[in-house]
């Protein structure tokens, strides 16, 4: 399981990279995104993958007993997650305003704020 | 006492909170604004105070020990951050006044740089490298629409480059934070420190600082990991640009400080000193000459912000007390000449009608006060003494002599030359010569035609930012000596780690 | 694209999920569930009626302006925090009260932390919805 999700972790972070050196808006944003994802699913894989009960006390004990799997990446990937729509959101919302006042939505297109005002290039 | 932390985070969210109730009342949103900035000064002073005279305060949010839960910690550095930040919160909050238009004022301008300043407090303020990230990220959605509010064409392009880069780093960030958490099983900064020396396969441990590295050096802007910030930095409004120049990259900074001192010491980030050291350099000649070749006021200014992070980015790799002291107050002293810089450039537009030092001239014979007032923080930042910047320069050289790096210590002196020669070029271009459309009469300008009080709120930050600059000129033993304990208790984590852990681990 | 049976159903859809949002934020404590859930599977709700029926209608059928919840989720949340402050516990600690009321239980302030979640992630998502949505219908 760990060795898939590793091969999947790859995949994902291989194809974000690609992604987001693309000059297309669109795909740069779905490289973001694999990217965030790929992080997410990293923090899992890292935190160990155990075969266990959610980390709940039960009703009467004392304490946690048996197999329990560890709460704490699973509580960093959802807020990941919580951030990452907020931030894709509004990415999305960001590129699709920039290709309406722009016209375009080639990146390489997109010079105006690294050029000296009057340079060519 | 320990709880007083709370309020330089919860001040602005419940601020922002009240504004966004009362949406419509934008008056009353200036209002607010001021007074939550003055009241967090007022708390950031008293925090500075305290761990100045009884050592590091920490919380435990919720009363979740840690290092299960998350804790707040300032200890001398964080004090002085928050209240630098405080500063900057409450100069822009009235510059704001005077030059934010009434459509971006609607669109939330006075609440989002509230919350901008909840997420810098936070990321000062946070001993837990998870909630730092949290902090980064409330920090930059707020950036991110700060800085595209009022959608024109080129705040659209530099946002872009501006989002995308921040996102990538952000999910670099993630990704360091999972492979650490895997290594040490804990987040808590103090904890990591104690337990990080112990380790058993350390095999990754370079790995993951050289990415939390990446993560910070893209938010400080180090070489090469910069060309986000003079692609953006210039187009939104100069209120937005001056707060974003005065905080965001210096949080980078403290990250990169806290980290490689308390949380990383010195042999596991022997690497990460030396990559830091040579991307100081850089950081600093790449910066200047980027702003030699400026004529845009502000893309100039954006370009020197990348020019100092080299200084501080050196004091913090040389590691040594002095150095560390002297890159703090190269930081403190650039927050406040940069930002106002950013001011002037705003009533240099008002003034002159354009940020292009071709197009205008003959402010100084027009208004020679105003001339002044700009060249209080140039020549600061440039380092003429006796200004602040001359004494945090003197220092940061003095310290790069001891630790024998000869041949920075010979960069960072040539390019102090080149800061300053773009520094008289703004002066020779914008005051000295005469204005190319003929000659103009005074008093029939945009900044003649907002009404007095307007222009007092754009006058008086730029009047309190330079006689900061000037008593940290005057009186720059005091300052110093302050800086001097903040850097000893930042190299000597312990105390940082029993006021946190209590003493139990 | 108007469809009589998806139109139909999201009428009666939507007040199911809305109590589903409901009864998820209420189970959040102990089980699986919570202010975000809650509030994202109530967005959905109301994006499944806007998809059907399109943005007027959905417009019209939410009460509250969205950003009035964002700014009542956030007040709540501040709120909650309130008591541990006047208890003198550690800041953001829970508050606890036994009802005594046996299928109500006891109720704290996290409750009233997570019901401002809820108010804040549906006022967000409609947000982000209603915004792409009259994007769309004006180009």
């Amino acid at each position: 399981m760990t060795f898939l999700l590793a091969v999947i972790i790859g995949v994902l972070y291989a194809a974000g990279t690609y992604l987001i050196l693309r000059r297309s808006m669109v795909k740069v944003i779905f490289g973001l995104i694999f990217l965030g994802h790929a992080a997410n699913l990293m923090i899992f894989t890292v935190g160990r993958l155990t075969k266990g009960a959610p980390a709940f006390v039960a009703e009467g004990a004392s304490g946690l007993t048996g197999a329990f799997a560890d709460p704490l990446p699973q509580a960093l990937i959802l807020t990941a997650i919580v951030i990452g729509f907020g931030v894709q959101a509004f990415t999305i919302v960001l590129f699709k305003r920039t290709y309406q006042t722009l016209g375009t939505e080639d990146l390489d297109e997109m010079r105006r704020t690294d050029q000296l005002p009057g340079g060519k290039s | 006492m320990n709880r007083i932390i709370m309020l330089p985070l919860l001040i602005p969210l419940v601020t922002a909170v009240a504004m966004l109730l009362l949406r419509n009342r934008v008056q009353l949103h200036r209002v607010l604004n001021v007074v939550s900035a003055a009241l967090s000064g007022v708390v950031a002073l008293a925090i500075f105070s305290a761990t100045m005279s009884s050592g590091v305060l920490s919380l435990q949010v919720g009363g979740w020990e840690a290092p299960f839960g998350i804790s707040l910690v300032a200890d001398r550095l964080s004090a002085v951050m928050v209240v630098m930040s405080a500063l900057i919160g409450l100069c822009t909050a009235l510059y704001s006044i005077g030059t934010i238009d009434e459509d971006r004022e609607h669109y939330f301008y006075h609440p989002l740089l509230q919350l901008l300043l909840m997420g810098v407090n936070g990321a000062f303020l946070t001993g837990d490298i998870f909630n730092l990230y949290v902090w980064f990220e409330v920090m930059l959605i707020s950036s991110f629409v700060l800085l595209v509010l009022g959608g024109l064409p080129q705040q659209l392009e530099g946002a872009i480059k501006y989002v995308t880069l921040n996102l990538l780093s952000s999910a670099i960030f993630l990704a360091a934070v999972g492979i650490l958490y895997g290594m040490a099983g804990t987040l808590n900064m103090a904890d990591l420190a104690v337990r990080i020396p112990l380790l058993e396969h350390r095999e990754l441990l370079t790995v993951v600082a050289v990415l939390f590295m990446i993560t910070f050096g893209v938010k400080a802007a180090v070489f090469p990991l910069f060309f986000w910030l003079p692609a953006s930095y210039h187009t939104p409004p100069v209120a937005v640009s001056a707060v974003f120049a005065g905080l965001l990259t210096k949080v980078g900074v403290y990250a990169i400080m806290r980290f490689f001192t308390t949380v990383f010491v010195r042999d596991d980030a022997a690497l990460i000193y030396d990559i830091l050291l040579w991307s100081s350099g850089f950081t600093m000649v790449v910066g200047v000459l980027g702003a030699v070749a400026q004529y845009d006021m502000r893309k100039l200014l954006s370009f020197h912000i990348i020019s100092q992070i080299g200084y501080m980015i050196f004091a913090v790799a040389l590691q040594s007390p002095l150095a560390v002291a002297g890159g703090l107050f190269y930081m403190v002293h650039n927050i406040v000449a940069k930002t106002n810089l950013f001011y002037v450039s705003g009533l240099v537009k008002r003034l002159a009608g354009s940020y292009c030092l071709r197009d205008i001239g003959g402010l100084y014979r027009l208004y020679p006060l105003f001339g002044l007032l700009f060249l209080v923080p140039a020549l600061g930042l440039a380092g003429i003494p006796p200004l602040s910047g001359f004494w945090a320069k003197l220092v940061v050289i003095r310290a790069g002599i001891e630790a024998g790096a000869w041949g920075l210590t010979a960069v960072a002196l040539s390019v102090s030359m080149l800061t300053l020669f773009s520094m008289i070029k703004i002066w020779n271009e914008a005051f000295w010569k005469d204005d190319p459309r003929g000659e103009q009469s005074a008093g029939r300008t945009e900044y003649h035609a907002i009404g007095r009080l307007k222009q007092g709120m754009i006058i008086a930050p730029i009047v309190v930012l330079g006689l900061v600059t000037v008593v940290f000129g005057f009186w720059f033993e005091p300052f110093f000596e302050m800086m001097m304990l903040v850097a000893e208790e930042l190299l000597e984590p312990a105390r940082y780690i029993r006021s946190v852990t209590g003493g139990v681990l | 694209m108007y469809s009589v049976i998806l139109a139909t159903a999201s009428r009666y859809l939507l007040m199911l999920l809305l109590i589903f949002s409901v009864f998820l934020l209420l189970r959040g404590h102990n089980e699986p569930g919570g202010g975000f859930v809650g509030g994202l599977v109530a967005a959905a709700a109301y994006a499944l009626y806007f998809i059907a029926n399109g943005i007027d209608a959905a417009r019209r059928i939410v009460r509250f302006e969205p950003l009035g919840m964002i700014a009542s989720g956030l007040l709540l949340a501040v709120l909650s925090t309130l008591p541990s402050l006047l208890a003198g516990k550690p800041f953001m600690s829970g508050i606890w009260i036994d009802t005594g009321l046996g299928p109500i239980g006891k109720v704290g302030t996290p409750l009233v932390f997570d019901f401002g979640v809820y108010l804040l992630v549906l006022g967000i998502t409609l947000t982000i919805i209603f915004s792409l949505a009259e994007e769309d219908s004006k180009s």
